[in-house]
């Protein structure tokens, strides 16, 4: 049996962060520099989480993130710059139009597997692109300039805590278990009367709302944004920040996208070394620590006391779930 | 019905560099299951080692075979570094050092000779067009078909013919099966790496070739659609490669040609995700039954 941090630890740890960053914010402390890092990092933490909902959770293969993102950020651009209603409803159009992409790529789609389906899902990131490069309402290639600027540490904190709350609640609810037995095995999974299709394109269509949602508050708070930013590179980004968490790990998507988003700024002060060194973490974090750093653990009581026991020397407990 | 043509034929020489590029995809996915993204870099590295020698210069042949040879042990040695202790333990980690491996070899590039674009000096081929029948064939065309012949020939007899290419054929069947037959895994999975590779950079100088430029971010996009075309024509499938480029290559240029350039990458995406739906093996791939 896991058992889960207690409820009032986690709420105060929480309100900790906030309370920190929000004082460090209107205080100066943080420079606008760590700011907009600190920003990106919640944006990519709803991305990365997202992601291993479809990726590590239901087991199946999607790159087509960017995609789902574009579609959020576009729709929520759309609503705030061209038509002028407020940030809210961005946010509600901006996740279920990613919602509705999602449903749409994910029903035909998810009859695929493994690397073809990891294909097919990339092809429709790169048509969007594509698309929206050719749609004038939303700016061609230049895309949407202007869009309000709403975007504050609050908004970037609730999202983020509802993003890890609702996925979390879906992987402990039944539905979630379905989705992790088809995981493990898709064949015996629908023997034991699994619907795969329905949990599949349930998984990815919550995946693609999330990343909508990632969208809007990227376009609302970069205020441009143009299709060629969301190509299959933001993609393998978000990949990466799941694979070095660790796949199927929730807590792992959250240290992958705090630690990828943090060395990228630092090696910002080498721009023409940059990629070169970003390239080679991978390589060899990949080699070296195939699983992530986390593997598919949670941080739960559990882990906490093993990882105290091996601090302590003793053996702690056995297992970690 | 000459502008038809004359669009077709273009797409023939497209799709026939389309095509050796995923020649080189289908035989590393079809014997270690992985998408070796750097692939479509490693032709970017061979129009890079070809173009220094051509302009230290040496004529077109010798300059593709040092290419081709340069980049077969670079393809080894990828292999070698970034994926053989990965491979066995998970597929998500391989792809993972694949896509690092990828921009690794674009930036550490882009480091050494910068971004600019560079082209081939002009001694290497003096542009000559043919007129045949209302189509405009150029030697480049003729170059580009002709290398591309040879070259699918000899992989076609090293496939078929040869002691290497009937383990390569094993190793892709059934890894473990062949294991016990004695034949060396690892070993063919270099062999295959060496020689995709070494089609890849031949792709690579006549890519830089037929479009006149070559920069360290070039192998992105065909390195992408000759995957595409891999898929396309059945995994595994040496002629489903070679089908899915050449028809993937027309099916550009017919766009291109027809008004419709700026969508002409969506346009290979979307025939991928339609010929998938329809058949999910590819044109020429077998279908698999799952055992339970």
């Amino acid at each position: 049996m896991k058992k889960n941090l207690p409820i009032v630890f986690v709420c105060v740890l929480l309100f900790a962060l906030f309370a920190v960053v929000q004082v460090g914010l209107s205080s100066g402390f943080i420079s606008s520099y760590w700011e907009t890092n600190i920003y990106l990092i919640g944006i990519n933490i709803i991305l990365a989480a997202s992601l291993n909902l479809i990726n590590g959770i239901t087991g199946e293969f999607s790159l087509g993130h960017a995609g789902f993102m574009a579609v959020g950020a576009f729709a929520g651009g759309v609503i705030t710059l061209n038509l002028g209603l407020p940030f809210l409803l961005a946010i509600v159009v901006g996740m279920l139009a990613a919602a509705l992409a999602g449903l749409l790529v994910g029903l035909p789609t998810l009859r695929l597997r493994g690397d073809y389906l990891a294909i097919a899902t990339l092809g429709f990131g790169e048509i969007v692109r594509v698309v929206m490069m050719n749609i004038d309402y939303v700016g061609g290639a230049a895309g949407l300039m202007g869009i309000p600027a709403v975007v504050n540490w609050p908004i970037i904190f609730i999202s983020v805590v509802f993003t890890i709350l609702l996925i979390r609640n879906f992987i402990c609810s039944s539905h979630g278990r379905s989705c992790l037995a088809l995981r493990e095995n898709d064949t015996a999974a629908q023997m034991m009367g699994i619907n795969i299709t329905y949990y599949k394109v349930m998984a990815f269509v919550i995946g693609a709302a999330l990343a909508g949602l990632a969208g809007v508050l990227y376009a609302h708070y970069y205020t441009i944004i143009q299709p060629k930013e969301f190509n299959f590179l933001l993609t393998f980004d978000i990949l990466v920040m799941v694979m070095v968490g660790g796949l199927g790990s929730l807590t792992g998507s959250v240290v992958g996208a705090v630690l990828i988003t943090v060395a990228s700024a630092f090696l910002q002060s080498i721009p023409e070394l940059r990629m070169v060194i970003y390239a080679a973490l991978l390589i060899a974090s990949a080699v070296f620590r195939p699983q992530g750093l986390l593997g598919a653990k949670e941080v739960s009581m559990n882990l906490l006391r093993k990882w105290g026991g091996v601090l302590n020397g003793s053996d702690g407990s056995k297992q970690a779930q | 019905m000459e502008e038809l043509l004359q669009q077709l034929f273009n797409g023939l020489s497209l799709g026939s560099i389309y095509a050796l590029i995923a020649v080189g995809y289908t035989m590393i996915y079809g014997i270690v299951k992985l998408i070796n993204f750097a692939h479509g870099d490693v032709m970017m590295v061979g129009a890079y080692v070809a173009l220094a020698g051509t302009i230290m210069g040496l004529g077109f042949i010798p300059s593709l075979v040092i290419a081709m040879i340069a980049c077969a042990f670079l393809g080894v040695l990828i292999e070698l570094v970034a994926y053989r202790r990965v491979r066995p333990v998970s597929r998500l980690a391989a792809l993972t050092s694949a896509i690092g491996m990828s921009l690794f070899l674009e930036y550490t590039m882009m480091y050494f000779v910068g971004a600019e674009i560079r082209t081939f000096p002009p001694g290497v081929l003096t542009e000559r067009t043919y007129n045949w029948a209302g189509i405009i064939i150029t030697n480049k065309d003729l170059l580009v078909l002709g290398t591309t012949v040879v070259l699918v020939v000899f992989l076609q007899f090293i496939i078929y013919r040869t002691r290497t290419g009937k383990a390569m054929r094993a190793v892709s069947y059934d890894g473990q099966a062949a294991q016990l037959m004695g034949i060396n895994v690892n070993n063919t999975i270099s062999i295959t790496f060496f020689i995709g590779s070494a089609l890849a950079a031949a792709a690579g100088m006549l890519i830089g070739m037929y479009y006149n430029s070559i920069n360290p971010l070039m192998g992105m996009m065909p390195g992408l659609k000759a995957f595409i075309a891999a898929v396309l024509g059945g995994i595994g499938s040496v002629p489903g490669a070679m089908l899915g480029g050449i028809l993937l290559g027309m099916t550009e240029s017919l766009v291109a040609g027809f008004g419709g350039s700026m969508y002409r990458d969506a346009v290979a995406f979307i025939i991928l995700i339609l010929v998938l739906l329809v058949r999910p093996t590819g044109l020429l791939g077998k279908d698999t039954q799952e055992k339970v």
